[in-house]
């Protein structure tokens, strides 16, 4: 029994999320989706498991279509999807969970997920509520009833998130447990070293495209490769001379939400491009977050200008990635969008004025668009030419996390010149990114997390895409396994 | 779609199912028009009752506009009409003096009285994680509950608590009004200053266009360095004074006591003029001149053809409905997507 892509096609808006996607998987074998946030991975899954219908393309499960966008006909064809947050009934105990969607003798229910559940060497607690239990437990009741109602395809989507290392060490188990039974395992992740661990075969998404696919075991480097890409051609980048050490960063740590980095001390000088390699997640943002002044420290310290940035936040901005979830504001103008940072602070605006402002900005940055036009319909390309006009013109420091994400040729260029223009005028760039030729290509220097570490800061001038895969992927440089 | 049509059609719509309900309850539609228009504007005192029913409406949604452009559901308007209500008695029955001290000092109170009860649910939702909705509800019960406590406590007319309010004020607490009406000029300049003001301070300055930002998205709000707390709370503050003066106009210009329901349900009827204006404050005016029109007609409705008056309210609320419905569908109708040149 085999699952297999045909051409699967999908587009939201302007945004492509899967094209041109075939994938053949045999029964018994776990299979890894692997990619960055924003490749295209839960699209996939969902249209794999019918939450969404493909544009064009279809899924095959032992050579039978199944009708697109029908959780319904997924479900009895014996695709089930794990989610991320294990979509469960929170008030709700274990048994009555399992039980809702399926129409089966509840008396012999909790026996039967008992046995399937002694078959994973996991525990099923029928009477607790969904709610008392952790993620990790959540999801082994959730893979428990999936199998206990015969799925054949089991999707599981980023898995190891929010669970302890012993609930992951039981799933690999299960997992591994389950495809000696013949079971098809899909394992969505960005995580190189759990792919690594556990996966016969993987396939490697990046911007919506198969990037590539390999047998495993197979170098790390490969696979970072294939994750981050070379997909903008590098444009010379113009080298300033940096001037004194403007941002200082001593010693800090960071954590939020669990997840923590550092300590980390490094000196960015003025007109310097310093840029961020890493995983996503590596605490490449939360290094953003506070150098722009929005995440204390939890020791150490960063000064700007010998300041707290919180004390500088005219002279700091912060281009986060997601454009319209903490960029841009839906439902207001490109001249309204403007007017929100423009340093003049008076009570009333001028909105004449301000239209004509906007005009001149429109035309210096080559938006596409009117002053009237709302940001949420400019596409992404123009979105981002906004964010940076957004950026005060006396702003000494800007801090852009993947400012050239999900942008064609022409707009990624774009972003580097007005970068070489603003550094010029003597402001400090810190930059995230996930193509390594642009961080090659961009950077004066590049600091590349691991794990919540900087594991080395190379000048850009002598790196090479190589090593830096070395240390992405958390190998000593020059090293080949 | 054209822009024409678009704006329009709920309008029209909204009417056309107002009219077939009336023909349902056997009304003809062009009759029941005549009575309301009669009812309502038939005399100079009719008139004049409804430009006073017109100016609490006029304030609570001029408030509500500003709490929906920061994205929030301010339930809690009802509340804060009453509690600006319960400040205003407080002045007209404690506080000696002419009319033109007392009469300010009441109206003040009734602002900080709406203020103070809207930011107790500002507070509840940016500190204490409550969402507006379900605190605005709450401290709604409240008000209500605090009213009719006094009413029928501290406050009970003398000799008798009863239900039907407290004592009426000394005439120097009441809103001066025209010779031989009920119209107070100051309460009709009251109703247009804010709904004026809060018009120009949305778009025509730069704490309304950070508002907007923090209602359209805060979390892109927070990344531009805009407080989002400070203007969550500034937007309830301002809509608690709007509504507060709402509930001074209720108890000092039209009971001339504190009853129960003093809120006069103006609250959530501004919600349904807001919604229907779709938040744009020069539709406010108008839309609730036709619902007080409407309600006041109503009576008439009644009196002369016998059917009972909740089918203007019916109306009323079906034609929010339908109006609402064919709006979404419109805003579903995605704008065209500006291409890469």
């Amino acid at each position: 029994m085999n699952l297999e892509l045909r051409h699967i096609e999908k587009r939201f808006g302007p945004t492509v999320a899967n094209r041109d996607i075939s994938l053949l998987v045999e029964s018994g074998s776990i299979h890894a989706v692997l990619g960055e946030n924003g490749a295209g991975k839960s699209t996939l899954m969902k249209i794999i498991s019918g939450f969404i219908a493909p544009d064009a393309g279809e899924v095959l499960m032992g050579g039978d279509r199944l009708p697109p966008g029908s959780p319904h006909h997924s479900a009895a064809a014996g695709i089930g999807m794990l989610h991320q947050d294990p979509l469960v009934f929170l008030p709700m105990t274990m048994l009555d969970n399992a039980m809702l969607g399926s129409d089966r003798n509840t008396r012999t229910a909790a026996e039967e997920l008992a046995d399937v559940a002694d078959r994973l060497g996991f525990h099923f607690r029928p009477d607790v509520p969904a709610g008392r239990l952790s993620v990790g437990a959540r999801q082994q009741h959730e893979m428990i009833r999936l199998l206990w109602l015969g799925v054949r395809v089991l999707i599981l989507d980023e898995p190891t998130t929010g669970i302890t290392e012993a609930q992951r060490e039981q799933l690999f188990a299960a997992l591994r447990t389950l495809a000696g039974e013949g079971l098809i395992v899909l394992f969505v992740s960005h995580k190189l070293e759990e792919v690594a661990e556990l996966c016969d075969r993987v396939t490697v998404l990046r911007h919506g495209l198969v990037a590539g696919e390999t047998e495993l075991p197979t170098p790390p480097l490969r696979l970072v490769e294939m994750m981050f890409g070379r997909s903008v051609e590098p444009v010379a980048r113009k080298r300033i001379p940096p001037g004194e050490v403007v941002l200082d960063i001593d010693r800090l740590e960071m954590a939020e939400a669990g997840v923590g980095a550092g300590p980390i001390s490094i000196g960015v000088r003025r007109g310097e491009a310093l840029g961020l390699a890493g995983l996503e997640g590596s605490g490449q943002r939360l290094l953003l977050r506070a150098c722009a002044g929005r995440l204390r420290p939890a020791s150490g310290r960063v000064l700007f200008e010998g300041a707290d940035p919180v004390t500088r936040s005219d002279k700091i901005h912060y281009v986060p990635a997601g454009r319209l979830e903490e960029g841009l504001i839906p439902g207001l103008t490109v001249t309204e969008h403007l007017e929100l940072t423009a340093p003049d602070d008076s009570f009333t605006i001028d909105w004449g004025e301000a239209e004509e402002r906007a005009g001149s900005v429109i035309a210096a940055y080559q938006i596409s668009g009117t002053p009237e036009t709302l940001a949420d319909v400019l596409s992404g390309g123009n979105q981002q030419r906004l964010m940076l006009a957004m950026a005060p013109d006396n702003a000494r420091l800007l801090l852009l996390e993947q400012p050239t994400r999900g942008l064609d040729l022409e707009s990624a260029r774009w972003v580097w010149s007005e970068l070489d223009r603003r550094r010029s005028a003597g402001a400090t760039v810190v930059f995230t990114s996930s193509d390594l030729d642009e961080l090659v290509a961009q950077s004066d220097r590049i600091a590349v997390f691991f794990a919540g570490e900087v594991v080395g800061v190379v000048e850009s001038s002598t790196a090479t895409t190589s090593e830096l895969g070395h240390l992405i992927g958390g190998l000593a440089p020059g090293v080949s396994s | 779609m054209s822009r024409v049509v678009r704006l329009a059609l709920p309008v029209v719509a909204a009417l056309a199912v107002g009219a077939v309900l009336l023909a349902l309850s056997g009304v003809s539609p062009s009759e029941a028009v005549g009575l309301v228009w009669e009812g309502a504007f038939g005399s100079a005192a009719k008139v004049s009752d409804t430009l006073m029913s017109w100016v609490p409406l006029v304030l609570a949604a001029s408030g509500l506009v500003v709490t929906f452009t920061a994205g929030l559901w301010n339930i809690g308007v009802e509340g804060q009409i009453v509690a600006g209500a319960i400040a205003a008695t407080w002045v007209a029955r404690s506080l000696p003096g002419p009319g033109w001290v007392v009469v300010p000092a009441a109206l003040l109170a009734a602002l900080a009285g709406g203020v103070a009860w809207a930011l107790l649910a500002g507070l509840l939702r940016t500190r204490g994680g409550v969402n507006e909705i379900f605190g605005g509800l709450g401290l709604d019960f409240v008000a209500a509950g605090l009213a009719v406590y006094l009413i029928l406590g501290p406050w009970q007319r003398q000799g008798v608590a009863s239900t039907s309010g407290t004592d009426v004020f000394r005439v120097q607490a009441w809103l001066p009004t025209l010779p031989n009406l009920r119209l107070s000029p100051l309460a009709i300049g009251i109703a247009l200053a804010g709904l004026i003001g809060v018009g120009l301070l949305l778009r025509g300055t730069r704490p309304g266009l950070r508002l907007r930002a923090v209602g359209g998205n805060p979390a892109s709000a927070l990344v531009l360095g805009i407080p989002t707390e400070r203007y969550l709370l500034g937007a309830f503050a301002l809509c608690g004074a709007l509504a507060g003066l709402a509930g001074a106009v209720q108890a000092t210009g039209f009971h001339h006591k504190l009853v129960p329901a003093v809120s006069g349900g103006y609250g959530f009827l501004g919600i349904l003029v807001v919604l229907l204006a779709g938040f744009r404050t020069v539709w406010i005016g108008p839309l609730a001149l036709v619902f007080v029109a409407v309600a006041a007609g109503g009576t008439q409705l009644q009196l002369r053809l016998n059917v009972d008056s909740s089918l203007s309210g019916v109306v009323l609320g079906v034609g929010v409905l339908v109006a609402l419905l064919l709006g979404a569908r419109g805003a579903k109708e995605a704008p065209p997507l500006v291409e890469e040149p």
